[in-house]
């Protein structure tokens, strides 16, 4: 479990996160939603510390990561893994080598065990032939997928995804999106999504957090945030027209089934 | 004035972090050797061309610019060797090569940054500067004196060329002075120098790629940037290095 208290980061006298307040669980897929530039890059990058809060809290089961020590640090940091905007993937490396590296780097097993491993992991995320592949020669979708078992290959307790869909076609999005859910559930890892897609959010926000302007404007899950009273969120949500029809539906059903009572 | 130190204490910084400790001794030694074949062996074709030319160019200008009747026949080859040996096999060969592989490390590394690979490998817990640039620094900081070594050599096989195809002297009389009055400290100065030129090459052009911000823009500017303080630096060090090795 993470949970953050009054998370506070400013950049020259700017406040662009003003006091956040959240828990996320382990085993459920927190979503962080927001318009483009709401904060939540700089918020997840605070909670994974490639940046330092200005003040706050930051407790990783009960561990404050801004107080810890370096070396408790790395420690706490071979616990997580992150899926980034661009998968980030090691151009010079094939896809194999790319989720051996944390193998490499840290994995005490030998070379057979940690070969294993990597393909395992690139099995779960239905990548078994693809081993000898570069990512300059894969889909994005599969540079995704890529980016997933190497976040897996250590079995982090906390994995971190910003915007994993993005660049990708709605039929894929949705199978990175079930394939970080599923983890999540099996490996009862505490999954943390930055995400605008409201595809993502209606299919796998057990729990969402929706930021606007640094501030936690609205918390709940995928059954309650087309319901939600906040204006802020419903202009959000339904800027999209497929959102608004759907919402105008169903305020159409509700009406008649009304009228017929 | 201000911008300078602060860049100076970032540099700094970064070499704290490169000089730490590795975290698994076979990876990093898997990537020196991949640096050793990407930023030394990929560099003698270009060392060896350009030594090759200049050591043929040298003689012909002494022979046709400054050897007189007055001067014994010996001068042309004395004095090529002397400029291979003192300057142009570490100094200016360290200066192009400062273009060739102080660009490629700044902008490798700073793809990295703007790809936000280097972010990936903070997440995971690896020192990114250790594991990105170490390698790279001890990997050029060994090969150098190897790359000096084909340039003198090198430089003396493009003399001896323009006596067996040009002949504009005999063979004997370049071997003459190439022979007269040598002097083994200067080879050992070429190599200290050359290694001292490898440290700047690597870690300043690391630490430009290193500090990228923004997209493919910066990253050329950071390439250019470094191309630009590399060869200042070298001039200014090869400034105190020759007072200080002489």
């Amino acid at each position: 479990m993470i949970e953050v208290k009054s998370l506070c980061k400013s950049f020259d006298n700017k406040e662009v996160l003003r006091g956040i307040d959240a828990i996320f669980e382990d085993g459920k897929t927190n979503l962080i939603i927001g318009q483009s530039g709401s904060g939540k890059t700089v918020f997840m990058k605070c909670i994974v510390g490639l940046f330092e809060p200005t003040t706050g809290e930051l407790l990783y089961d009960n561990r404050n990561f801004l107080t810890m020590g370096k070396k408790e640090k790395i420690g706490l940091r071979r616990e997580m893994g992150m899926i980034f905007q661009s998968a980030a993937l090691f151009d010079s490396m094939s896809v194999l080598e790319n989720v051996m590296f944390p193998l490499n780097m840290f994995s005490t097993e030998t070379f057979i065990e940690r070969e294993a491993r990597a393909k395992f992991c690139l099995d779960r995320v239905n990548l078994s032939e693809a081993y000898s592949k570069y990512p300059g020669e894969i889909s994005g979708g599969m540079q995704k997928r890529v980016a997933i078992a190497r976040a897996i290959s250590l079995n982090p307790k906390y994995l971190f995804c910003d915007e994993p869909n993005s660049g990708l076609d709605p039929k894929t999005s949705l199978i990175i999106d079930e394939l970080i859910q599923d983890i999540t559930h099996e490996y009862c890892m505490t999954t943390i999504i930055n995400t605008h897609d409201m595809n993502s959010v209606m299919g796998i926000g057990e729990n969402i957090i929706f930021l606007c302007d640094g501030l936690k404007e609205w918390e709940g899950d995928s059954t309650k945030v087309m319901s939600a009273e906040s204006k802020k969120l419903n202009d959000f949500i339904f800027a999209s027209d497929l959102f608004k029809k759907v919402k105008e539906a169903e305020q159409e059903e509700i009406r008649v089934r009304d009228a017929l009572l | 004035m201000f911008k300078g130190i602060q860049t100076f204490g970032k540099y700094l910084i970064l070499l704290g972090r490169v000089f730490s400790r590795p975290e698994r001794l076979r990876v990093y030694f898997r990537q020196l050797i991949h640096e050793i074949e990407s930023l030394g062996v990929n560099s003698s074709g270009i060392v060896i061309l350009i030594s090759l030319f200049i050591g043929a160019v040298i003689t012909i200008q002494i022979k046709l610019n400054i050897q007189s009747p007055w001067m014994p026949p010996w001068v042309v080859g004395y004095t090529t060797r002397e400029i291979m040996l003192l300057e142009f096999s570490s100094s200016i060969m360290c200066l192009i090569l400062s273009g060739k592989v102080g660009s490629n490390i700044a902008s490798e590394i700073g793809t990295m940054r703007v790809t936000q690979q280097i972010d990936a490998l903070e997440i995971m817990g690896v020192n990114s500067a250790c594991y990105l640039i170490l390698p790279k620094m001890v990997a050029l900081m060994l090969f150098m004196p190897i790359l000096v070594t084909f340039s003198i050599f090198f430089g003396i096989i493009g003399a001896y060329c323009t006596c067996w195809f040009l002949g504009i002297m005999t063979a004997s009389d370049l071997e003459m002075g190439l022979l007269h009055d040598f002097n083994a400290y200067f080879v050992l100065s070429s190599y200290i120098k050359s290694v001292f030129f490898a440290f700047i090459i690597s870690t300043v052009s690391a630490y430009y790629g290193y500090n990228v911000e923004g997209g493919s823009l910066d990253v050329g500017k950071a390439s250019t940037n470094s191309v630009v303080s590399c060869s200042v630096l070298i001039l200014f060090s090869d400034l105190v290095l020759t007072k200080l090795l002489n």
